[in-house]
């Protein structure tokens, strides 16, 4: 199988590290690192940074019962909560949104199929399956939408992306990703914004399919 | 040139004391070093005294229960401590449980390997000397940008921070947990 040649770039990451991505994004960043050794090393380089700066951080006395308090804690049974483990294509990131759970398909049309993680305001993360040799509808972007192959591959104007690749559009994007011949492509896709399709009716169809 | 002490670092001892065999002396020492730390770290954002303390709490009891997917071939304990506090002062405050990559567990059958971690350990330091270097400006810039306190729009990092030793030898380390999954793709 190929090697990963997109990957997240560095000022992501220290963002997703910060936390300053935007949920839909994160999912997709933290699906990416579990499958890239390369970013999860980039990953690890930003924590040390913040640990650094964390070690050098003014301290601030805390309250004088508090350590008392967390020791009483420490034999506390913990509620296991569930853990979700890679399945298949599916990183954990994802199983996790699924909830341990197959994806559910929506049919968008010629065989184009999504299943919608999450949605919160105008963002939203959904897994978006395009049989062999199929194209997405011509589209932009009015924000970010980042895009990780999890199975198959897909081409467009940029290049091609395989398992493990990640696609980054932005509004300067217009591009028709066309899924190559053998498997199925399978893709985890995250917006911050509605996708805005450029031919007529797909965007009549956008606010009943969500897209 | 005098000989550097080459020892692992406290933090990174304690933890893995906590992590192997539940030290409670260990805890205790971790959490005079850290607590102070991160009350004052949290608080540089702007977040009030009790919620920062609300805070503090939850990421040390995340620490002892977490400690067994802590890996020093890694990690420093204090970078491996910041990102659980940033998780959850995040999850804390905007209620939102943050997507985390699928963590590589350590065979536990596996032997330490001391240069491994002695090497995080040095690239650790070369890191904070060249954080203590930098311009107040920039220094500044890092402070916001780790913190969380720019988008991820405004974050353009080009420190010249030396991260891709770092980067380098955290691979190393990694290389260790991957070569099963690496065999597989
Ligand atoms: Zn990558």
């Amino acid at each position: 199988m190929n090697a990963i040649t997109h990957h997240i770039p560095d000022t992501m990451i220290a963002a997703y590290v910060s936390g300053n991505l935007p949920h839909p994004f994160a999912m997709v960043v933290a699906a990416h690192i579990s499958l890239c050794a390369e970013c999860s090393a980039s990953l690890g380089a930003h924590q040390a940074v913040g640990g650094a700066l964390l070690e050098r951080s003014d301290n601030v006395a805390v309250s004088s019962g508090m350590k008392t308090d967390l020791m009483a804690m420490l034999d506390t049974p913990i509620r296991s909560e569930p853990i979700f483990d890679a399945k298949g294509i599916f990183p954990s990131p994802v199983m996790e949104a699924l909830k341990g759970k197959p994806p559910r398909w929506k049919t968008l049309g010629m065989g184009v199929k999504q299943s919608i993680l999450t949605e919160v305001g105008g963002g939203s993360v959904r897994l978006i399956y395009i049989p062999a040799g199929q194209a997405v509808p011509d589209h932009s972007h009015s924000g970010l939408e980042l895009t990780l192959v999890l199975q198959g591959s897909f081409s467009d104007e940029t290049g091609r992306f395989g398992v493990g690749d990640v696609e980054i559009g932005d509004e300067n994007l217009e591009h028709t990703p066309i899924a190559d011949a053998g498997d199925a492509c399978i893709c985890l896709a995250a917006t911050d914004a509605p996708l805005q399709f450029s031919s007529f009716l797909p965007r009549l169809l956008q606010p009943i399919f969500r897209i | 040139m005098p000989q550097k002490k080459q020892e692992t670092s406290q933090p990174t001892v304690w933890l893995v004391l906590v992590r192997d065999l539940r030290d409670r002396a260990a805890f205790s020492e971790l959490f005079d070093y850290f607590a102070p730390r991160l009350k004052g770290f949290l608080m540089r954002n702007g977040t009030g005294s009790a919620q920062a303390e609300e805070i503090v709490q939850d990421v040390m009891l995340t620490v002892w229960r977490k400690a067994s997917m802590f890996d020093p071939h890694r990690a420093q304990a204090s970078a491996w401590i910041y990102q659980i506090a940033r998780n959850r002062q995040i999850d804390i405050i905007r209620k939102e449980n943050r997507p985390v990559p699928e963590e590589l567990a350590q065979d536990p059958g596996s032997e330490p390997d001391a240069s491994q971690i002695l090497a995080i350990d040095q690239e650790a330091e070369h890191l904070k000397t060249a954080i203590e270097q930098l311009q107040p400006d920039q220094k500044d810039m890092i402070q916001k940008a780790y913190l969380g306190d720019l988008t991820h729009k405004e974050i353009s990092i080009q420190t010249g921070l030396p991260l891709g030793t770092v980067k380098s030898r955290i691979r190393l380390g990694l290389r260790r947990l991957r070569k099963e999954l690496e065999g597989l793709r």
